[in-house]
């Protein structure tokens, strides 16, 4: 099977590509979505292979596209919408929980709303309050909507494809700084060999970054290549830990959680989303809940403050999850012994 | 427009079948709410938000339309769904809650869905416009002349879902139909304080599309005035906002002690009420016999007895079934 390395981009407008041209059914719908390609290249070279009906830019409008996207989708069509930023969820929340995420459920399961809503999330690059926020934990809470959130072109493209296909609402979440623009400084862990032809692959089942046996560091999106980085400065140290990225969130992978630290003992989980109420207390609570002996010591959030996301790069950075708190982290949990043996060595 | 007798048998089968359907749904709700009002109580639990009086938006509307055409109905939904000819029975029985319901009693009197005929309803204001948007956009890409209907309240006419969609349909020259039943309140705020024009119709022009408005709950004016909207839609011409100036008979919930309504109104609105106004004109103009027109009534109130025996004799969900039907 042919490969290149490809940005998460690329694998993203790939993946909706293949899907286009096997379905009459798809299209996209959003702002800047045609001649612009996207403006974190999500549907890049789609409106020159598929013009304007089928790669559809639209007004200032998310309640109505979005909505109008609900509508199509129960109409036998397999509609694609971008909300550009998630940041701008509050102007058409209504169209994504209360017809979106519900209308399956409300015919009781008559109706069907086959839909992807993809939308770009994370900071780090001083776009301020209302342009740097992660909030799949907002859409992850509430029941009806399946949330993706890769962390690298491979992944990214098996997903893509797997939710275009889904017969159920799918909330894409790309992380910007991972989707290799030109003008942002880019992560190249996130660029993967991805192969040309079309593949799926399945929700709800994380993938083991690094297997380890001392600490395990749950994340996702851009966090997982922060706690790589951790997880090599804790190898030099004789820390073994395991990096599970989630890569959906709706379903979680709990079996995959709970394994590991069944094993380890200890939890670290990385979240760019707001500490409080959302993923990692999720996370803590399911390893908990799935037996309360399997954690050795206190399970540790290296999340974002529960602040709005500061414009200054100092103080960005500053609130901004990194390598170095997750290592602090670890070392609270299981520093100390490993520590000690080093020393000793 | 040609008028088709069928057509107006119909509306009038129609018109009368909801009225009964609301006004035996008026006295089912109070059942287990006596002598101490509890909404949450009784054989219909819930809110209740009733149509009498607004026939006239519903079945000269839907006459139009087929089972494929998508409407999409207002937080008052039953005289539209009945219209569109959603099923009776297994819309009564989830109004009652119970598992033969059209959701198995997940949705409830806003939320009923019926794919069979494209019929959808939502509890958000303005909320069906941009679905309906929707289903146009579905059409028109699928090469069918299918049209989309998006009811909605005078009140959401001031909603944001409303103006965006409006230009989304005129913009893509869809075939969306909207239609505004202006009863004259947004629950208890009368139009006059909430909207800054006298009528919505005008808003069209805004958008570069039709508006009509039609006087006094004028049931044939309405069935003519929907018809030509229609097959301009299905001819590719594109969106028409219709306004129906109509009556609620009821508060906007049972239950609402409507001290906001003048004293009076409503017996001055019942004077002039659709049902026998439409009646007399089709005996005098020739359309149909007096004994046609009983006949018609003695079926429609047939079928509503009927679907709510069937919504009584249903069991309920078993609680666990909560649990099923939130993904496909």
């Amino acid at each position: 099977m042919a490969t290149r390395n490809l940005t998460i981009s690329r694998a993203m407008s790939e993946a909706i590509a293949q899907e286009m041209r096997n379905d009459p059914n798809v299209f996209v719908m959003g702002e800047d979505v045609g001649t612009y390609g996207g403006i974190f290249g999500s549907t890049t070279g789609l409106f020159e292979e598929f013009g304007p009906e089928r790669i559809r830019d639209t007004p200032i409008s998310e309640t109505a596209f979005i909505g109008a996207a609900v509508g199509a989708a129960m109409s036998g069509m397999r509609p694609i919408a971008e909300l550009m930023f998630v940041d701008f969820f509050g102007v058409c929340m209504d169209a994504i929980y209360n017809l979106m995420a519900k209308n399956t459920y409300f015919s009781g399961g008559n109706c069907q709303v086959p839909m992807v809503l993809m939308m770009a999330t994370g900071g780090g690059y001083s776009d301020a309050g209302q342009h740097s926020q992660s909030l799949y934990a907002t859409f992850a809470h509430m029941p009806g909507m399946k949330v993706v959130v890769p962390s690298n072109a491979y992944d990214a493209k098996g997903l893509m494809t797997s939710a275009i296909r889904d017969n159920n609402p799918v909330v894409f979440m790309f992380h910007k700084g991972l989707q290799g623009l030109g003008w942002m400084a880019p992560v190249k862990e996130a660029i993967a060999n991805v192969p040309e032809e079309s593949y799926t692959l399945p929700f709800g089942e994380a993938a083991i970054s690094r297997a380890g046996k001392d600490v395990t560091i749950v994340s996702l999106g851009m966090m997982v290549h922060h706690a790589m980085r951790a997880a090599r400065q804790l190898a030099e140290e004789g820390i073994d830990a395991e990096v599970i990225d989630l890569r959906t969130l709706v379903p979680l992978d709990r079996d995959a959680i709970n394994r590991s630290v069944k094993k380890t003992g200890h939890l670290i989980v990385v979240d760019e989303d707001y500490s409080s109420f959302g993923l990692s207390a999720e996370v803590i609570a399911s390893v908990v809940e799935y037996d309360i002996q399997a954690l050795k010591s206190e399970p540790q959030r290296v999340a974002y403050p529960d602040i709005p996301i500061p414009y200054s790069r100092p103080m960005e950075q500053f609130a901004l999850p990194n390598a170095d708190k997750i290592v602090s982290a670890a070392h609270r949990v299981v520093g100390p012994v490993r520590q000690t043996v080093e020393t000793v060595s | 427009m040609a008028k088709s007798v069928d057509d107006l048998k119909f509306i009038y089968e129609s018109m009368v079948k909801s009225r009964y359907y609301e006004d035996t749904m008026a006295v089912v709700y109070m059942e287990g709410k006596t002598p101490q009002f509890d909404i949450g109580a009784g054989t219909v639990p819930g809110e209740m938000h009733l149509s009498a009086g607004q026939e006239p938006c519903a079945a000269p509307v839907c006459v139009h339309l087929h089972a494929e055409d998508t409407v999409t109905a207002t937080h008052r939904p039953h005289h539209v769904a009945i219209a569109k000819g959603v099923d009776l029975n297994r819309m009564t029985a989830e109004i009652f809650g119970k598992a033969t319901g059209l959701a198995g009693g997940r949705g409830g009197h806003m939320h009923l869905l019926d794919p069979n005929v494209n019929f959808a309803c939502s509890g958000i204001i303005a909320e069906g416009a941009p679905p309906a948007v929707g289903a146009a956009l579905a059409s028109k890409m699928q090469g069918k002349d299918n049209v989309a209907v998006s009811y909605l309240g005078d009140g959401a006419a001031n909603q944001g879902a409303f103006h965006e969609s409006l230009n989304l349909a005129a913009l893509w020259k869809l075939p969306v139909i909207f239609v505004i039943e202006d009863n004259a309140y947004g629950i208890s705020v009368p139009k006059t304080a909430s909207t800054a024009i006298a009528h919505n119709s005008d808003r069209a022009a805004a958008y570069g599309m039709p508006g009509i408005h039609i006087a006094d709950n004028d049931t044939m004016k309405v069935y003519e005035a929907a018809g030509e909207a229609i097959a301009r839609a299905r001819a590719g011409e594109g969106p028409t906002l219709i306004e129906i100036e109509t009556y609620r008979y009821y508060g906007h919930f049972q239950g609402d002690a409507e001290a906001y309504r003048p004293a009076g109104e409503v017996d001055e609105l019942k004077a002039r009420d659709p049902i026998p106004r439409f009646r007399e004109q089709l005996i005098s103009e020739g359309y149909i016999t007096a004994d046609e027109a009983d006949a018609i009534e003695i079926k429609a109130k047939e079928a509503v007895d009927a679907a709510y025996a069937f919504a009584r004799e249903s069991d309920y969900p078993a609680p666990e079934e909560a649990l099923l039907k939130v993904f496909a």
